[in-house]
């Protein structure tokens, strides 16, 4: 379903990065990060990566997902927590409301790992199979 | 001969929505158009909702409605007995709507209308609690429906809507008696995570509490108004 959705997402954003390389490089792997709070499920992402990139130009790379977790910052504590996903986010100490999240909330992707034929660098129309 | 490079890309996963959106948010922003977000899980009053803000707003502020909703046509419908320019979008099997669709809607809003004429788009989103919230489309105002029939847990266990959302509506108020909902609970569980946020109890069947929804709504639509000072807009001297 949306990580259907999100993975359309992610591809299309490295296939314009791919696009705009001149030697159009093979990409072996793409380092994500994903917070906890966030709607993406990590499982279902790797699943869908897996079906979508087949026969295209990300087939065969590899997805690796680095997971972060929700912390928060109380103002009131000057200090750090970790809320409890779907339980309670709120300060455990004093209740102020989660205002300020320091990590948790990233979807994003860090970099690729891609590697060049230095000889089809200089002889682009030849494929090799 | 194989040499292994590193690209430091550093881009939101969701950079090509988020760019879909912008351009959205620039067209309503040259037409003076203020848009609203609506979002909730399936049935929770959108529709409803929208039936009762277009019958009772329609007369002072000038509205459309791009709908969203995979039961599409049915909800367009029962919007179109309001005057006001509903343009459904299919939105296929996506749990969501995301800015490339509304595009479609906004494109075709300027193709059939004078855009400029607007005041309020009213996109009312794929009836889901999870990810409505995560793809922005454009909209200046996120607005998050929650029914008391769905349990007062519902914005711990799915809390993103719920901490975007700038006015959050807690539906169907005359069967809170029924399920024994606690309002009182709905809130505090929200504002654990949003505390700013708007909570306006609304029936859309009894009435209670639309008119604070509608007084919501205009001061929403000025706030934009003002502070877009590019274009002032005047009110129209009477012809
Ligand atoms: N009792 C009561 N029923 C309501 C109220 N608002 C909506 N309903 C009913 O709830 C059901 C769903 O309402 P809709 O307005 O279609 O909900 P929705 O969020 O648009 O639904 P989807 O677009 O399918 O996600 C309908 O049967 C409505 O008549 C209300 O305030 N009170
Ligand atoms: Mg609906
Ligand atoms: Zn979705
Ligand atoms: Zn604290
Ligand atoms: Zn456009």
């Amino acid at each position: 379903m949306h990580e259907t959705d999100m993975t359309k997402a992610l591809i299309v954003t490295v296939q314009d990065w791919w696009e705009s390389q001149p030697d159009r490089p093979h990409i072996s792997q793409v380092h994500l990060t994903v917070g906890q709070f966030t709607c993406v499920e990590p499982m279902s992402l790797q699943f869908a990566f897996e079906v979508q990139t087949r026969g295209t130009f990300l087939d065969g790379a590899e997805l690796v997902i680095r997971e972060t977790p929700l912390i928060a910052f109380c103002h009131r504590c000057q200090k750090e927590y970790r809320p409890e996903v779907g339980i309670q986010y709120a300060c455990p100490v004093c209740q102020s409301p989660m205002e300020d999240i320091l990590s948790g909330r990233e979807l994003k992707i860090d970099r690729l790992e891609y590697s060049t034929d230095s000889h089809s660098s200089t002889a682009q129309s030849v494929h090799p199979t | 001969m194989h040499q292994t490079f590193d690209a430091a890309l550093g881009i939101n996963l969701l950079h090509a929505n988020q760019e879909g959106a912008d351009h959205n948010r620039a067209h309503f922003d040259q037409w003076g158009i203020t848009c609203f977000n609506v979002m909730s899980s399936p049935g929770a009053g959108k529709t409803a909702l929208l039936e009762k803000t277009l019958a009772a707003l329609s007369p002072e502020i000038k509205m459309a409605v791009i709908e969203g909703d995979m039961t599409t046509e049915l909800d367009a419908d029962r919007l179109r007995q309001y005057g006001v320019p509903v343009i459904a979008i299919n939105t296929g099997r996506s749990c969501h709507l995301d800015a490339k669709m509304v595009a479609g809607g906004i494109h075709r809003l300027a193709h059939d209308y004078t855009p400029s004429e607007f005041d309020l788009v009213l996109v009312e989103n794929v009836g889901n609690l999870v990810c409505p919230a995560e793809f922005e489309v454009g909209e200046h105002v996120k607005v998050a429906l929650l029914s008391v029939t769905e349990g007062e847990d519902k914005p711990l266990k799915y809390p993103i809507m719920f901490q975007e959302a700038d006015c959050l509506l807690i539906t169907k108020t005359d069967l809170a008696p029924y399920v024994e909902a606690d309002m009182e609970q709905i809130a505090a569980n929200v504002r654990q995570m949003n505390p700013d946020v708007t909570i306006i109890p609304v029936s859309a069947k009894t009435g209670e509490g639309l008119e604070l929804w509608f007084e919501w709504v205009r001061s929403h639509i000025r706030v934009q108004l003002f502070t877009n000072s590019t274009q002032p807009r005047q009110p129209q001297p009477a012809a």
